[in-house]
């Protein structure tokens, strides 16, 4: 049960993840340009999806390279599709009603509900109580929600599919970026370029002022947060480089220094494209006329405002 | 020359600021990065397929794709209009104001409600920019529908990011307890949480003066 609800279960959802890909490959034999290139890309994204698990890491890491091939000699593209007029969707929504935002709603409810639940895991004798997989949580709420959104509307299943290969290519290779991003700190990591950095900040900032330290220490943790994308990268890096000789051991709060060093770096994800996930999906799940900046562009004079107050807190609350 | 190893963020800002493919610019930073430290080219593509089936629930909202596809062909955001106009003096300040609250309090008690596929596409987008509408009074210019949807993409992260730590088992909070401990300060979950509850303030705060900034804006645009 334990290996069930822990290894298998989830991957049944990245299954599912895999099929919507393939739907997208096969939809993409009715692209007019860049055919092959299309139907390869999805195909290799729904593979990964499906198979991740088993495949060997050096062959997942082969089909990324092809795929990297593709999007750059731009043989990835957006097929035509005939979209649903204003005129269908204004009878829809005045037939259907409120209903319609049961599915949607339930989405996060059952996620929310699924949450608390926890099960017992047993390790060399000792219990301890475990949350659900993620993917399991928003696996059964999305299944859940499509089974109401069907039951609700009544739509032909032709019909959903085409929307949904349309919004997948929409949102096309960005939503593989997140993934990717999170390999690339892999790499960073294993090649030592946290410890590269750190060292080159300390080298030139003077130890013994308390109002130096701390500034350098809320920059330090913006800027890697942006080169890396995660601040959580970003915090073990500079909070044991900076944080700790130039701030806390000088007398500052450590609990108070530290949880406003993990915020001043998500003050560095508001404003880097590497935060794909938070800055770049969305662009391309919103439909945004620019498809990296637009949302950069909306929280930078939040994340600017937010720097110089964590610089003011840490001095005022820290010490 | 240890400065090499750094050759992976130059070739990343430089890609992003020249606009090149995202994707092959991040596969080329991550293998010249291997390269010059010293890993063979086996061992890169491993870490790097590794780490990124290691992140698959990254990208499990695909599986969110066909509700959308569903529920906006049968008029979910005609309705969100519909019942928005309903609403007297509804304005997309006023709309991402209470989301911003919801959406703060929620993430403070480590409550899943948000993210961008699942809430902001299909529910909040679509009543901000019928809101920004009702108060104008007429349709949005097209840079006016892009700032709704970069503010409303953006209130979502402002929610979940600075009110995440205030939950003391947070996965951050961990982190930062973990982060100290080796470095050799002891504190509680629960200290760090306490510590967080000011930023997450301001930040509400800051973001209610964002969002009704733009609504005077698009209520201004309405006269000229």
């Amino acid at each position: 049960m334990t290996d069930f609800l822990g290894i298998y279960f989830p991957e049944f959802f990245y299954v599912l993840c895999g099929l919507v890909c393939f739907d997208t490959a096969f939809r993409a034999r009715k692209n007019r340009t860049a055919k092959v290139g299309t139907i390869l890309f999805w195909t290799l994204t729904g593979i990964i999806f499906m198979l991740g698990k088993v495949l060997p890491p050096v062959a997942v890491g082969a089909m990324l390279v092809v795929m990297g091939c593709l999007t750059v000699t731009k043989q990835v593209r957006i097929g035509k599709f005939v979209e649903s007029t204003p005129k269908f969707r204004k009878a829809a929504s005045e037939r259907i009603g409120t209903k319609i935002f049961l599915p949607a709603i339930s989405v996060g409810v059952i996620a929310l509900i699924l949450s608390f639940v926890k099960y017992n895991v047993e390790n060399d004798g000792v219990v301890t109580p475990t949350a659900l997989n993620g993917a399991i949580m928003t696996g059964v709420a999305c299944v859940v929600a499509l089974i109401l959104a069907f039951v609700i509307c009544k739509p032909k299943v032709s019909e959903t599919r085409e929307d949904t290969s349309r919004l997948l290519m929409q949102v096309g290779a960005a939503c593989l970026l997140p993934q990717l991003l999170g390999a690339l700190g892999s790499v960073f990591s294993e090649a030592g370029v946290g410890e590269v950095i750190s060292g080159m900040i300390s080298s030139v900032v003077p130890q013994g002022n308390i109002v130096i330290g701390v500034i350098i220490y809320v920059f330090g943790m913006v800027v890697f947060t942006m080169i890396m994308g995660n601040a959580f990268a970003a915090f073990t890096v500079i909070t044991a480089g900076i944080g700790v000789p130039f701030v806390i051991s000088q007398g500052g709060n450590p609990a108070i220094i530290g949880a406003l060093g993990m915020t001043a770096g998500y003050c560095g994800t508001l404003m880097t494209p590497m935060a794909a996930n938070f800055n770049i999906v969305p662009c391309a799940v919103l439909e945004t006329r620019d498809p990296k900046w637009s949302v950069i562009k909306a929280q930078v004079p939040m994340a600017l405002m937010m720097i110089v107050v964590h610089v003011i807190l840490m001095l005022v609350l820290g010490f | 020359m240890e400065y090499i190893k750094l050759i992976g963020i130059l070739i990343i800002v430089l890609g992003f600021a020249l606009k090149l493919d995202v994707l092959a610019v991040v596969l080329v930073a991550g293998i010249v990065t291997g390269l010059v430290s010293g890993l063979d080219f086996v061992h890169i593509l491993e870490i790097i397929g590794q780490s990124f089936v290691n992140n698959r629930l990254m990208s499990i909202f695909l599986i969110i794709f066909p509700v959308i596809a569903i529920i906006e062909r049968y008029g979910m955001k005609e309705r969100a209009a519909y019942l928005i106009g309903k609403i007297k003096n509804a304005s997309a300040g006023k709309v991402l104001t209470i989301w911003i609250v919801i959406r703060s309090i929620a993430s403070a008690l480590n409550i899943r409600i948000g993210g961008h596929v699942q809430f902001i596409r299909p529910l909040i987008l679509p009543m901000t920019s019928a809101a920004a509408e009702a108060s104008k009074g007429s349709k949005l210019t097209e840079d006016e529908e892009e700032r709704v949807k970069g503010l409303s993409a953006a209130t979502e992260n402002f929610g979940n990011f600075f009110a995440q730590n205030c939950f003391p088992a947070s996965a951050s909070v961990v982190l930062i307890q973990s982060g100290l401990a080796l470095a050799g300060y002891e504190v509680t979950l629960s200290d760090i949480a306490s510590s967080s509850i000011y930023v997450m303030i301001i930040s509400i705060i800051l973001t209610i003066i964002q969002v009704l900034l733009f609504d005077r804006k698009v209520k201004g645009g309405k006269r000229s």
